[in-house]
């Protein structure tokens, strides 16, 4: 693919899709629809060859397989990452057996259920924070976003907070996070030039808590062993970029798109509103149907997946929200019922690789929701869809959401 | 089910090899799963559903991303 040269609109998802396209995001059900019906495992000579399997089956199938595909990458792009296997750039994500177990233990400690519910009380505050400043526009009769005001505020803070980072350097957070999941169509060169920030920025950070240890994330990871020793500054820094990465941009698009379905259902608003009670069945429903996470892999060994000629190095995406909507599994998957009880949905991956924040995902997404609706009970898209803007790339969300409150309780 | 008078208890049991810590469980009956501190699920006890609690344990397996969870009547 040539250096220079622009992005270039996708004509036929079957034969030539590509993520970056920004109708892959906004028009996905029906692209991923289509594609489960026709082709379920399509290919796209992008990115230096990239698969994407639609169905349950698939998805779940190389979710499980660590022998013929390696986390090494997660992100496709057009270059290859520098870092190799079993550990990768960003440990336990981008790592392989029998490395990964032991990296992943060091981290899912702090994130069991038990350590995230005592974060309910602030991340509800938060939330109040971010409604409290929208009262004036509301009140002007003017439009809010959703989006880019309320939901993209939520996880930075709090994982900020949690990694002890300067909560000052917010919009900092947000760009490296752009870089690196909407950024995937920049030439490697760039990618990396940006990269680098982003690691001389937590190395910055490191020294800092090397200098004043606190009871946060990063002073954890720096007082932890691993096989007898503490981990190497690669390794801490690492896992940050993960946290800081992992942590944003997908919660962010789950509240955004949970809060878009409201927005343009209004009976399913009405009806949480009136019943509280159903806020666990479709904080589940919405992650099973905008489940916000794609992740990826790159094949490992040359092998035929269901009659496709599987090269070492190609990509493959896992569209987890697709497999959510594999009517083969969810019964009515197209529907999104709010009171569905039962929902085995794959939102926060299968297998070993399950998203380590996934407690503090849904409490934030449950907290998030349950505040908008009780400050804002009625509300909608301001002007049309085409106001919405989704994301590019492997998660999908709205990035800015202009919503008209019809009814609010400030 | 009472048999000869001796009541004959659901089972349940989660697969430590399959259980990936999604905590769907934990979330859904408290009274029958707990959490380690790794996040993954372990039945509370020896398995034993009270009758009551049948239906909870029902949806917890039928809540499962991994199928790790069999439940023995």
């Amino acid at each position: 693919m040539a250096s220079t040269e622009d992005f270039t609109m996708v004509a036929d998802w079957a034969t030539d899709f590509d993520h970056a396209d920004p109708q892959y995001n906004r028009n996905a059900h029906a692209i991923w629809a289509e594609l489960r019906g026709t082709c379920p495992v399509a290919h796209s000579d992008r990115y230096g060859g990239t698969w994407l399997p639609t169905t349950h089956e698939y998805v779940r199938e190389i979710a499980y397989d660590t022998e013929n595909f390696t986390s090494r990458g997660v992100v496709v792009e057009k270059g290859l990452p520098l870092e190799p296997a079993p550990i990768g750039g960003a440990p336990p994500i981008t790592s392989d057996p029998p490395f990964h177990i032991e990296a992943r233990k060091l981290l899912l400690p702090p994130f069991a259920p038990k350590k995230i519910e005592p974060w309910e009380p602030e991340i509800r505050k938060l939330c109040n924070g971010l409604l409290d400043a929208m009262v004036d526009n509301v009140a002007q009769g003017k439009p809010i976003d959703a989006a880019a005001d309320y939901a993209k505020r939520i996880p930075v803070n709090v994982i900020a907070r949690m990694l002890g980072f300067p909560l000052k350097d917010e919009e900092l957070f947000l760009e490296f996070v752009h870089n690196v999941l909407e950024g995937i169509d920049d030439e490697p060169e760039i990618r990396i030039e940006k990269f680098e920030r982003l690691i001389q920025y937590v190395i910055a950070q490191i020294e800092d808590h090397h200098a004043s240890p606190r009871d946060d994330l990063t002073s954890y990871l720096m007082s932890v062993e691993l096989f007898g020793s503490k981990l190497s500054v690669e390794h801490v820094g690492g896992s940050i970029i993960l946290l800081l990465i992992a942590g944003i941009d997908t919660t962010w698009s789950a509240i955004g798109s949970s809060l878009w379905h409201l927005a343009t259902h209004h009976e399913d608003l009405a009806r949480l509103v009136a019943d509280p009670s159903l806020i666990p069945t479709a904080v589940e429903e919405f992650l099973r149907v905008y489940a916000p996470v794609t992740m990826a892999r790159l094949v490992a060994k040359d092998h035929d997946f269901h009659g496709c000629p599987m090269k070492v190095d190609d990509w493959v995406l896992l569209p987890f929200p697709a497999a959510n909507l594999d009517p083969l599994v969810f019964p009515d998957a197209d529907k999104v019922l709010i009171d569905r009880t039962e929902n085995r949905h794959s939102a926060f991956g299968l297998g070993i690789h399950r998203c380590l924040g996934s407690n503090l995902a849904r409490l934030e997404l449950t907290v998030a929701i349950q505040e908008f609706i009780a400050r804002f009970p009625s509300f909608e898209i301001a002007g049309t869809e085409d106001d919405v803007v989704w994301s590019v790339g492997q998660i999908r969300g709205p990035r800015e959401m202009p919503i008209r409150v019809i009814d609010n309780q400030i | 089910m009472a048999v000869s008078g001796i009541v004959i208890l659901m089972q349940i049991h989660v697969d430590a090899e399959k259980c990936q810590g999604h905590n769907r469980c934990y979330a859904l009956a408290p009274e029958l799963f707990d959490v380690d501190d790794y996040g993954n699920a372990v039945v509370i006890g020896d398995g034993s559903v009270p009758p009551e609690l049948e239906d909870r344990a029902r949806l917890a397996l039928a809540n499962c991303p991994e199928f790790a969870i069999t439940i023995l009547e």
